[in-house]
């Protein structure tokens, strides 16, 4: 027994002088090189970016580097904290922060920042040198957004020609729309039958531009229900809705010459949730058996139950929204549909004014140059033409 | 006045509302942040209108006995139910475990589901209508939705075909016209704000 101890013993003896004969592996990885610190384009003035080139022990072949630690100070000499980490194989992260003041991850804009970056691995690290300094400062334009400002100012200079145009007395043709005119056919019918109509704003706040375009429908048609002493309901989910609705309803009455007929309590607000909405607009339909229903607005799950609700009511029913899930719904359960576009169209061509129909031409001319665009955009592509295409990237 | 500023408030707001979204500096996103939380209060307060507006509208309804006036009493008694419960022990009263959030989980909820899942019977009600073969469109628009639909069941042989064309289908034919309703959609939203900022359309403002 004694005997095996004293050669166990003497083997661990040989190999740890063994070991000692041998010099340690240094295991801290190479640091991250040229480390750059700006401030991050286009944004708020809270944010620099920091950029650096890959540990030379971080790839496929090496695995060594699982991490970067991105590190910032005050000053070059001070005390670095840790910012962020990004896994191995990155080589930007940007240092945000928050903008209030009082916020302890407040970033100071307009300040210098210093900062370095450390490789690691499992058990060691390395850091590079000090990058800097860096100020943060807000943009006063979006310059990713350029594609998009060049758009809008071309198309609002193309809507205020036509509408300049339509002033001096051009008149422009508009193509037929099925839905629109129906509109006064289905009116008529609910005159005939002495029932009411229902309108039906959606589920769209008043800030949804969809709302807004079918307030400006409503006026359209409380006129001619007014004219032809024909009730309207408009049951509203959001309390802002019910308010505007009133009084874009009363000044359709007005209109008129009709403003006796104007009852506020047919406009009235139900219950901003969803489906207890929807719950009580089929009752008022099978209740009053309403002659004539309009959907026209923002619409989500509820557009097939109200649609097919007022289908089983017998009301002819006119339906538009800009919402594309919900339209094969409306197409498949209503009379007549108004197809996206449509619906901002809508009010131009019930209320003929031609004003609103320069818009319209406004709008057919933007079309027919993205149409052009996109044509020679599938060109540029085909073509390997990345400039055409960088005129067209947006980025956010 | 009394017209022109209404329209004037529009078309400065609108107009900021535009520029700020090309304009990342802070000093423009506190000033949207702001409108932001104005619209909050905004509606806040409106929820009073919307208030006095369901109440009047159901007493009435119960008062003159109109059809269906039952369900106008049961909407006041669910409301002053909901209000009292909510209100009368302040923030606690909406913790989870109260007679509150249980009226909501086991009342409300189911009841919103059931609503929800009425959609299943809509869908074959209106597929039914949509897919009756009468014109050229409806059996396209039929022999489509079969394609589309069966892709999610095995075929045997012609269960490989049959995915691609269906792939093809979403991807090219649909996705185009996706696209282009997208690009309508886009510019007559952008001509109706247009319309509103310059004050072309003032429908929705009612008269005086």
């Amino acid at each position: 027994m004694k005997k095996t101890k004293a050669v166990l013993f003497s083997i661990l003896i040989i190999l740890f002088f063994f070991n000692l004969s041998f010099p340690q592996e240094n295991l801290s990885p190479l640091p991250p090189t040229e480390v750059r610190a700006s401030d991050t384009p286009n944004d708020n003035g809270h944010s620099i970016t920091v950029t650096w080139k890959l540990s030379g022990d971080d790839g496929a072949d090496k695995k060594n580097v699982v991490a970067y630690e991105i590190l910032r100070s005050d000053s070059p000499t001070g005390e670095f904290i840790v910012r962020g980490m990004v896994p191995a194989g990155n080589n930007t992260y940007q240092d945000r922060g928050a903008k209030e003041k009082e916020d302890k991850n407040y970033f100071h804009p307009h300040k210098d920042f210093y900062y370095k970056v450390r490789a690691k691995t499992l058990n060691s690290y390395s850091e590079s040198e000090v990058a800097g300094p860096a100020q943060a400062y807000g943009e006063w334009f979006h310059l990713g957004k350029l594609p998009v400002f060049v758009g809008t100012v071309t198309f609002t200079i193309m809507v205020l020609a036509f509408i300049s145009l339509a002033r001096k007395g051009k008149e422009f043709y508009v193509r037929p729309l099925a839905g629109i005119d129906a509109v006064d056919d289905a009116i008529g019918r609910a005159t005939e039958m002495g029932r009411p109509i229902l309108y039906i704003l959606g589920l769209g706040s008043a800030a949804d531009i969809a709302t807004i375009a079918s307030f400006t429908i409503l006026n359209r048609i409380a006129k001619k229900t007014a004219e032809h002493k024909t009730k309207i309901i408009v049951p509203c989910n959001d309390p802002i809705v019910m308010s505007v609705a009133q009084e874009t309803v009363k000044a359709g009455y007005l209109d008129a010459g009709r403003p006796d007929m104007y009852k506020e309590e047919n406009i009235f607000y139900l219950t901003s949730m969803q489906f207890a909405y929807v719950a009580a607009v089929n009752g008022i339909m099978l209740r009053e058996q309403t002659a004539t229903n309009f959907y026209l607005g923002k619409f989500y799950a509820e557009s097939l139950i109200l649609a097919e609700t007022g289908s089983v009511a017998g009301s002819i029913q006119i339906s538009g929204t800009d919402e594309i899930a919900q339209i094969p719904f409306f197409v498949a359960a209503t009379d007549f549909t108004l197809i996206g576009e449509e619906l901002y169209a809508a009010s131009a061509y019930l209320g003929r004014e031609p004003l609103l129909l320069g818009a319209l031409k406004a709008q057919d001319l933007a079309k027919a140059i993205v149409m052009i665009s996109l044509a020679l955009g599938a060109l540029a592509a085909s073509f390997h033409l990345g400039f055409f295409l960088k005129l067209f990237t947006v980025q956010m | 006045m009394r017209r022109q500023l209404p329209i004037l408030i529009v078309f400065v707001s609108g107009v900021f509302m535009v520029i700020q979204y090309f304009i990342p500096h802070e000093s423009f996103e506190f000033i949207y942040e702001y409108a932001m939380d104005w619209i909050i209060i905004i509606g806040i307060f409106a929820m009073l209108l919307g208030l006095w507006s369901l109440t009047r509208a159901s007493v009435s309804k119960v008062q003159a006995k109109a059809p269906g006036w039952g369900f106008s009493v049961m909407t006041l008694v669910g409301l002053a139910t909901m209000l009292f419960l909510g209100f009368y022990k302040g923030n606690k009263s909406i913790a989870e475990g109260t007679f509150f959030m249980d009226l909501f989980w086991y009342i409300y909820t189911p009841i919103q589901a059931t609503m929800f899942s009425l959609l299943a019977f809509y869908i074959a009600s209106a597929a039914y209508r949509a897919f009756r073969v009468r014109t050229v469109l409806a059996t396209i628009l039929l022999v489509t939705a079969l394609i589309i639909m069966l892709r999610l069941i095995p075929l045997g042989p012609i269960s490989g075909v049959n995915q691609w064309l269906a792939s093809w289908i979403l991807t090219v034919p649909n996705m185009a016209a996706k696209r282009a309703i997208w690009i309508g959609v886009g510019l007559g939203a952008t001509a109706t704000a247009l319309k509103i900022i310059f004050g072309i359309e003032r429908a929705y403002m009612g008269k005086d």
